[in-house]
């Protein structure tokens, strides 16, 4: 049974019909990249999984059991982490705060020590500035600290929201790399990128959004060799 | 833009602003009027201090801003307070021009007569002059060096103190052996004299210098001691607070009790609404309606007049008063869940107009007595002591701050707290985090409110009757500047935003009718000068820093540092 999946779901914003019916699998263990233009529907399509949004027909399921009537908090508590689009960090707490605050929904004080720990490990910047206040962090420290903080509720399925956005090639290659290691210590990943090379690098398989219809899907490879693909996105 | 700040003509604008400022106070009526409360016997009074503290101010601001030498400084404050002069002698020269009265009733003889020395338009030059002399003192306020410019300047803040309650002071000091003689070295019947103002000002300043120099010695010997010795003079220093707490009222007298009990309702109040707006974030205009559920439960349920229910004592109604607010905030707080920012503002605006509309409406006349309000609402009895007056409520008062401040700080250091900092930082991320926002939300009205139906309760014992318009908007305003000029989301702040905002304009009877123009500008003052309020919380604090070197690791959020290097 896959871990995720969305059945035809659609939702509006107000009368903007905004997903058609989107069908997509995230089995446990993979990466999938969800790709597509702005307003294609991508973040809508995570703000639908993590319940902020609610689908007006479809069904979201996660581990078969369907979520899409719960509210946010409970979809935390089932085990989906959202590391939400322009970082959104708590600007005014400190490193230590913020990764705390995303341990919310957990009471158990030795697994976040450790958690915290692990993230540091991921990333040692991090551990540096662990007291200072995050919104005097750069821009990928900002990241890093968002997708810390989603980590810190140990979530099964993390979806990541554009962690590349804004940030310079070379720590975009990095944010890449450690996102690819977290997905080998055990964590499901759905990602929504622009940036669909670097995406489609680490990715397992993708889904190709266009003006809320999924248009394309497939593995990662086969992606990156689709002509449309590389057309549109890759700029080859 | 550190030199242009600097040139010379932004030395002559900005001191013709304060001149223009001097004018303005002055056509208000401000200094005449408060010309009346002399602050040294036959040195100067309230409404001249005012105009000499804005020509010091001018010379202090200009001195600050600019770079260079002590020389340039004091040019700088100099010719700033010489401008702030020329502003306010073009109001003398206006009033001999034209018949200024006709538009400013206030533009009396009599003011021109403080403005000018007494000489008319001849007397044009030598306002130049104090004024100059003004800004020049300033100048030299900032360039005299810590050590002397801090026990120079609470030793001129404690003789205006003394001067300006010199009444109550001498109310407190009427009695006993010792008291009486300290009475006698500083005070005559009229006031303060200037060679007790002298005094005051030499005892001050020695003691400030000497605590000063010591104080660190003083810190260095505490910190030095095993453990339980530093908690026993922790300890020590509170009880301390709590019996100055204790004393207060029967030193201070009536009427110092009843502004007492009056900042003490306004801190129970201030705690609430630090509670939606400090911690969770949420703006409330109507936060007083609150407090007029509380004052009504009490006045209801104990109340021997027709309007009383159950003539209960003020004991068992209390706790009732307490839920009845709690229960009022959830409901307050549903139909306004999805409603964030201004429109919340809006909302709760309508929400505070509503209580006190429904307590005013003929239709509820039979339950709430309308506009007659409840009366008879007896005095709290504890085994045969009647707490009669302000005196005594000031008891209840202060048991309920502190229990009330105990609650909110734990509060805020509680997981709940924390989904609160989440939900004020940013409520969708907050969602996504996993924090319920409907509960913590409602939590915050319900708590909120039921601090302050805690004072309200207090407020209908203490008056014996409740009257809707006690209620009015302008409270829920108080609150809210209260806990901004203290600090948002600093429980400290709470209790020195109420002294500030409530007391001190109780105790200055004269500005009542400049109560709103001093508080407009306080507030305004406050915002450019110290955002953070008086008493900020850390973070606050920590935000406000950011011209500091961030990124030292490890180290514990600086403790009690100034903003202001």
């Amino acid at each position: 049974m896959a871990l995720l999946d969305l059945e035809s779901v659609h939702v509006y914003y107000g009368n903007i019909h905004a997903l058609k019916g989107i069908s997509l699998t995230v089995e446990e263990g993979e990466i999938v990249a969800l790709l597509g233009a702005n307003g294609a529907g991508k973040t809508t399509t995570l703000r639908t999984i993590s319940g902020l949004l609610r689908p007006r027909e479809g069904r979201v399921r996660l581990r078969g059991e369907p979520i899409d009537t719960l509210p946010p908090h409970v979809i935390v508590y089932k085990g989906i982490g959202h590391a939400p689009e322009g970082r959104r960090i708590f600007a005014r707490l400190t490193v230590e705060e913020n990764l705390k605050m995303g341990a919310y929904a957990r009471s158990d004080a030795q697994g976040i020590r450790d958690d915290m720990d692990r993230v540091f490990v991921l990333f040692p910047r991090l551990k540096e500035r662990i007291a200072q206040v995050a919104g005097t962090l750069s821009g990928g420290e900002q990241q890093m600290l968002a997708i810390g903080r989603a980590l810190m509720a140990r979530p099964r399925l993390l979806l990541l929201d554009e962690p590349s956005m804004g940030l310079a090639p070379v720590l975009v290659e990095q944010i890449f790399e450690t996102v690819k290691s977290i997905n080998q210590q055990g964590t499901t990943i759905l990602l929504v990128e622009q940036n669909a090379y670097m995406a489609l690098t680490i990715a397992h398989r993708g889904y190709v959004l266009q003006t809320g219809e999924i248009a394309l899907s497939g593995r990662a490879e086969e992606l990156q060799a689709n002509e449309e693909v590389r057309r549109a996105y890759l700029g080859g | 833009m550190r030199t242009d700040r600097g040139s010379w003509g932004k030395v002559i604008s900005g001191g013709l602003i304060f001149g223009g400022a001097a004018a303005f106070v002055s056509l208000a009526g401000m200094v005449e009027a408060l010309g009346v409360r002399e602050i040294v016997i036959g040195v100067i009074d309230l409404g001249r201090l005012l105009l000499l503290l804005i020509g010091l101010g001018a010379g202090y601001q200009a001195a600050r801003r600019g770079i260079g030498g002590a020389l340039t400084a004091l040019a700088r404050g100099l010719l700033a307070g010489a401008a702030a002069g020329v502003g306010l002698s073009a109001l003398l020269v206006l009033a001999s021009v034209v018949n200024l009265r006709g538009m400013f009733i206030n533009a009396s003889p009599t003011l021109l007569e403080i403005i000018s020395f007494g000489r008319g338009t001849a007397g044009v030059p030598l306002v130049i002059a104090a004024g100059a002399v003004a800004g020049a003192l300033g100048a030299v306020a900032t360039l005299l060096p810590g050590a002397v410019r801090g026990p120079l300047g609470a030793g001129v803040t404690v003789t205006i103190v003394v001067g300006l309650f010199q009444e109550l002071l001498q109310i407190i000091l009427q009695e006993g052996g010792i008291r009486s003689a300290i009475r006698q070295f500083i005070f005559v019947p009229e006031g303060l004299p200037p060679r007790g103002a002298l005094g005051v000002f030499l005892v001050v300043l020695v003691v400030s210098a000497v605590w000063r120099s010591r104080q660190p010695v003083v810190r260095g010997w505490i910190l030095k001691r095993p453990p339980p010795q530093q908690r026993l003079v922790r300890l020590l220093g509170l009880l301390l607070a709590v019996a100055v707490a204790l004393l207060l009222p029967l030193a201070g007298g009536l009427f110092i009790s009843q502004v007492l009990v009056l900042v003490g309702l306004y801190t129970l109040m201030g705690l609430g609404l630090n509670l939606e707006v400090g911690f969770a974030g949420l703006l409330d205009l109507g936060f007083v309606a609150f407090f007029a559920i509380g004052a009504y439960t009490v006045g209801l349920l104990t109340s021997t007049g027709q309007y009383g229910i159950a003539h209960w004592s003020f004991w068992a109604a209390m706790p009732v008063a307490l839920v009845v607010s709690l229960i009022a905030g959830f409901l307050f707080g549903l139909p306004i869940l999805r409603i964030r920012g201004d429109y919340l503002a809006i909302a709760t605006l309508g929400f505070g107009e509503i209580i006190r509309l429904l307590a005013l409406s003929e239709a509820l006349r039979p339950w709430f007595g309308g506009s007659q309000g409840v009366l008879f609402v007896p005095k709290p009895i504890i085994g045969g002591f009647e707490f009669s007056g302000p005196a005594q409520i000031y008891y209840i008062t202060l048991a309920s701050s502190v229990l009330i401040a105990f609650v909110a700080a734990r509060l805020r250091d509680s997981r709940l707290g924390r989904a609160w900092m989440a939900m004020r930082e940013d409520e969708d991320v907050a969602e996504a985090m996993g924090i319920n926002l409907v509960n913590v939300k409602l939590l915050a009205y319900g708590i909120g409110g039921a601090f302050a139906g805690m004072g309200g309760a207090i407020f209908a014992v203490l008056l014996g009757s409740i009257f809707p318009h006690s209620f009015s908007l302008l409270i829920s305003i108080n609150v809210l500047a209260l806990i901004i000029v203290g600090g948002m989301g600093s429980l400290p702040g709470v209790v020195v935003g109420s002294l500030f905002l409530v007391g001190l304009p109780e105790l200055l009877r004269e500005f009542s009718d400049f109560r709103f123009l001093v508080y407009g500008a306080a507030l305004i003052i406050m915002m450019q000068v110290k955002p953070e309020g008086l008493w900020p919380a850390a973070m606050v604090r920590r935000e406000l820093h950011k011209e500091e070197p961030v990124g030292v690791v490890a180290e514990e959020p600086a403790a009690v540092e100034r903003v202001e290097a």
